[in-house]
């Protein structure tokens, strides 16, 4: 009885099932897959971006990681915010405690007048995160026509490939190819906005942030539109996981160590059962007592 | 249950002797997991998934509750503190990596569990109830995953709620009211992710609690093995210690390993990066998916895009998925093939290959955008999916004309003289 | 571990690599359960050290105090490490009889120069916690008791500091502790 009721049942959700896919079947049939979209067709995925911290034995390359974060300084910083990570954790970067601390004091932070208990800015102090550029995301919105300057913390995670992503978006913005246009009439970035294949839509607010020479690095690096753009994207993969370098060095020995007694296992285990494999006259195991 | 020749406890010393009368705790341990519980010789590696899934457990458990002396539920702070742990705390890195990789393991570890059950069809009479224990573990744990996805108030934890606790708007007359209730509001906000925390922290002591019925009741019947014949004799088992505790032992270390080199080396594979964006109550992801193990029964979820007669598509999709896992209730009943293992079953056999290669393919289109043609295609996989469970295995189970067993475990082990004879006949033959 | 070993060992028709045999298979085993309890024990660094304080909490262990507009007689309470700091400016009378006690006598002998910094001898800083149990002794804000010594006064259970911030009466083992500081000019402390 329950299997008929079962057959039933199941016949029921392969025919709804079925009915569904011959119905999306006969609109596909009668008005094909769906019209090709220009973001669709000209979206291209980040370029090849090799930092020292890639790969399983990675490390930080600390040179690079203190201009990436004077282009964030200089540049990144006048819109975007990066609330997660505190001015204490420059120290990561080869900076000495006396150093942090000036550097800190480089950033206006929000703070209270101890006379008066008003809002003011004071200077910044190790323990302070990295101030906002902008008091709430309706200042953000309202400077930036309406496009809130996404947070910078954890950026690099929060987009696929995003060290990459980060490096071919500061670096990709070029005109509207005229296939485009050709192909696609109605998909002409719209004034305000730039076009950037590596963005998924294509069409970013944020105009070119960088140009050359828009920096003088201390170490003499000649500051390119490419420089910058990977050492801000080598900044921002840092920001985004300050621990991952500590993380992959801890995985070693613990993997080694995993290794070691995985294969003791393999062989205690041998070890065990060598009393009962399959031989002739087997005796099972007895207990001694 | 125990067999007659299963070893006995004996107290080694005054202070056990003492226990064993006060609280016989060793004992029981001693018949569950140790040299009191004869376990059939011939169990194949598949047969270390439940000790994996325990282990699981526990992994969740202690990183879960580390993770909760850092963590605080509330809609303003959660994201920030989950980074907090990920940057400030000590080890907190670890923890949370450990965690979120810890759960797909976990439902990877089930899975194999559940699919070796298919196959050898652990849930046959004399292990029901096992299967059906079993099967609300499977629902808790789902239940659990879901809850702790949203914890971290990422844009896919948000959306995640928002859309999961939709489904429930689905049923008709009481759905709206019951998702404002599930919610505690018209979106998710703090009394959801407050809730949601107290769930997610209290499901896996259930959890614990239905696992340990679980394994109560495998002891009544004993385990079930790759032959599917029941032990007959003595030499048909091994004590569970040392051969099994040394064999999990084993697997245990395979698995550590697989799953460190994830924590350590690939923490965010299995995860979604917009998952690092705070959660955005005014912006939907442009491809929101769930968690890869609810991959395919997402995927049964949106195979329904046309209504059928008077049910709304929305509803249908509802009812599949939750169907979609309900039906295994019902599956020891479905199946009335004398014979278990798909060793002996060849019809059953190629069925339960196309079943793994339609499990693979939901898993694949649920993770893939709702576009053609992978709808159509979920649409495909979602119908034999249903015909399997409801439809081929009663049939199959009819008509099949299973392949002659071996007398006993032992028999299959080691051979029959009439088996060598013929292995001998067939080289000569060659 | 024995159990092991005794069950596999026991089938002696299996196990005929002699005396050497056995040793070296018992010991694969005993080597095994070790590398696990090794694995068990290493875990725990993690688990136990997550609860100690986090880089944020040690981060905010220094704090920097302007002393210069504290008049004589005095006190203000500050905040190092999430705890009440008294900076107080004594009188030249409270000096005096802090300097007119025996310190030898004291259940903890310290002398007020021990407690200040050379050149700023009527400066006293010193954590707001008892030593008894951790409260907060009375005495730094204006109109508070200042007990029996004209110090601090803890009123949970009676102890009581003199001007120097010493125990004289009570159940509290040690004086208020001075935390390390320094003056960094004429006027600012950094504090930790």
């Amino acid at each position: 009885m329950i299997r008929l009721f079962a057959i039933a049942g199941g016949l029921f959700f392969a025919v709804a099932a079925l009915w569904s896919f011959v119905t999306g079947a006969y609109v596909a049939a009668t008005e094909g897959l769906g019209e090709e979209t220009a973001e669709h067709a000209f979206h291209e995925h980040p370029k090849k971006l090799h930092l020292a911290s890639d790969g399983v034995f990675g490390k930080w390359d600390l040179n690079q990681l203190q201009r990436g974060y004077q282009v964030y300084k200089e540049v990144c910083s006048a819109c975007h915010s990066m609330k997660f990570v505190a001015l204490r954790n420059l120290s990561d970067l080869g900076y000495n405690e006396d150093e942090v601390k000036a550097e800190a004091a480089n950033w206006q932070v929000p703070g209270i007048d101890p006379n008066t208990g008003e809002a003011t800015t004071r200077p910044g102090l190790p323990i302070d995160y990295f101030p906002s550029p902008y008091p709430n995301n309706v200042a953000a919105a309202a400077a930036n026509n309406n496009a809130i300057p996404p947070d910078l913390s954890l950026i690099t995670k929060a987009r696929h490939n995003g060290s990459a992503y980060v490096y071919s978006l500061l670096t990709g913005y070029q005109a509207q190819p005229a296939a485009l246009l050709e192909e696609f009439p109605d998909s002409k970035t719209p004034d305000g906005l730039h076009y950037n294949p590596y963005f998924p839509n294509l069409n970013l607010a944020m105009a070119p942030p960088l140009n050359a020479d828009q920096v003088t690095y201390a170490d003499g690096t000649e500051a390119t539109v490419d420089q910058m753009a990977q050492d801000v994207s080598a900044f921002l993969t840092w920001t985004a996981e300050p621990t991952m370098v500590e993380r992959k060095r801890t995985g070693w020995p613990v993997l080694g160590f995993l290794l070691f007694a995985t294969i003791l296992a393999f062989f205690a285990k041998k070890q065990v059962w060598a009393a009962v494999k399959p031989k002739p006259a087997v005796t099972p195991a007895k207990r001694k007592d | 249950m125990s067999f007659p020749w299963a070893q006995q406890y004996t107290p080694t010393n005054g202070l056990m002797r003492y226990f064993d009368e006060k609280l016989p705790l060793p004992r029981l341990v001693y018949n569950a997991v140790g040299a009191g519980y004869p376990v059939p010789r011939n169990l194949n590696y598949l047969w270390n998934f439940g000790v994996l899934a325990g282990f699981c457990l526990v992994i969740q458990i202690v990183t879960g509750i580390i993770l909760a002396m850092h963590y605080a539920a509330n809609a303003e702070v959660a994201f920030a503190t989950t980074e907090h742990i990920m940057r400030n705390v000590n080890y907190g890195w670890l923890m949370r990596y450990a965690h979120a990789n810890g759960a797909s393991f976990f439902f990877a570890v089930i899975y194999l569990h559940i699919f070796r059950g298919f196959y050898y069809s652990s849930y046959k009479a004399p292990r029901e109830m096992i299967w059906l224990l079993g099967v609300v573990i499977f629902l808790l744990l789902m239940a659990t995953g879901f809850l702790g996805y949203v914890l971290p108030w990422g844009q896919m934890s948000f959306w995640g709620a928002k859309v999961i606790t939709g489904l429930f708007g689905a049923i008709p007359i009481v759905g709206e009211p019951l998702q404002v209730w599930l919610l505690g509001g018209f979106a998710p906000d703090n009394a959801a992710l407050n809730r949601f925390f107290s769930l997610h922290f209290l499901l896996p002591f259930v959890t614990a609690g239905v696992i340990i019925l679980h394994i109560w009741a495998l002891h009544i019947p004993g385990s079930s093995n790759p032959t599917g014949v029941e032990i007959k004799t003595e030499s048909d088992t091994v004590p569970f210690h040392p051969y099994y505790t040394a064999k999990d032992g084993f697997g245990l270390g395979v698995f550590l390993l697989i799953y460190f080199a994830m924590v350590f080396f690939l923490p965010n594979y299995l995860g979604h990066p917009d998952n690092y964006i705070e959660a955005n109550p005014l912006s939907t992801p442009a491809h929101i998916v769930p968690e890869w193990y609810f991959w395919p029964f997402y995927a049964i979820l949106r195979a329904f895009t046309a209504d059928f007669f008077f049910i709304p598509a929305k509803l249908m999709g509802v009812l599949a998925m939750f169907s979609a896992i309900l039906i295994w209730f019902i599956l020891p009943w479905l199946d009335k093939s004398p014979v278990r293992s798909g060793n002996y079953r060849p019809l059953f056999r190629i069925f339960f290959w196309i079943l793994m290669f339609d499990m693979a393919v939901l898993f694949y289109l649920g993770g893939a955008p709702a576009e053609e043609p992978f709808v159509m295609f979920s649409q495909l996989a979602t119908a034999y999916y249903f015909l399997h469970f409801l439809v081929i295995i009663p049939i199959v189970s009819m008509v099949e004309k299973p392949k002659p067993l071996p007398y006993s475990i032992t028999e299959a082990v080691l051979g029959s003289d009439k088996e060598a004879v013929l292995g001998e006949n067939a080289s000569v033959a060659k | 571990m024995a159990e092991t070993t005794s069950t596999a060992g026991t089938d002696t028709t299996v196990v005929t690599d002699g005396e050497d045999g056995v040793r070296r298979r018992d010991f694969i085993n005993i080597a095994a359960v070790s590398a696990a309890g090794v694995g068990g024990v290493a875990t725990l660094i993690p688990l136990v050290s997550q609860m100690s304080p986090s880089a944020d909490v040690l981060a905010e262990s220094s704090t920097e105090l302007d002393v210069g507009a504290i008049e004589p007689g005095q006190a203000v309470k500050a905040v190092f490490r999430k705890q009440p700091l008294f900076v107080r400016r004594l009188t030249a009378k409270e000096v005096e009889e802090a300097n007119a006690t025996d310190a030898s006598s004291l259940r903890d002998p310290q002398t007020l120069a021990e407690r200040t910094k050379e050149g700023h001898g009527d400066v006293l800083i010193t954590m707001g916690v008892c030593t008894h149990l951790g409260c907060v002794p009375l005495g730094a804000a204006e109109g508070e008791i200042k007990g029996e010594f004209g110090g601090y006064f803890c009123p949970c259970h009676g102890s009581h500091y003199d001007t120097a911030g010493r125990i004289r009466k009570g159940p509290a083992p040690t004086n208020l502790e001075v935390p390390e500081y320094e003056f960094t000019s004429d006027t600012v402390v950094q504090v930790g």
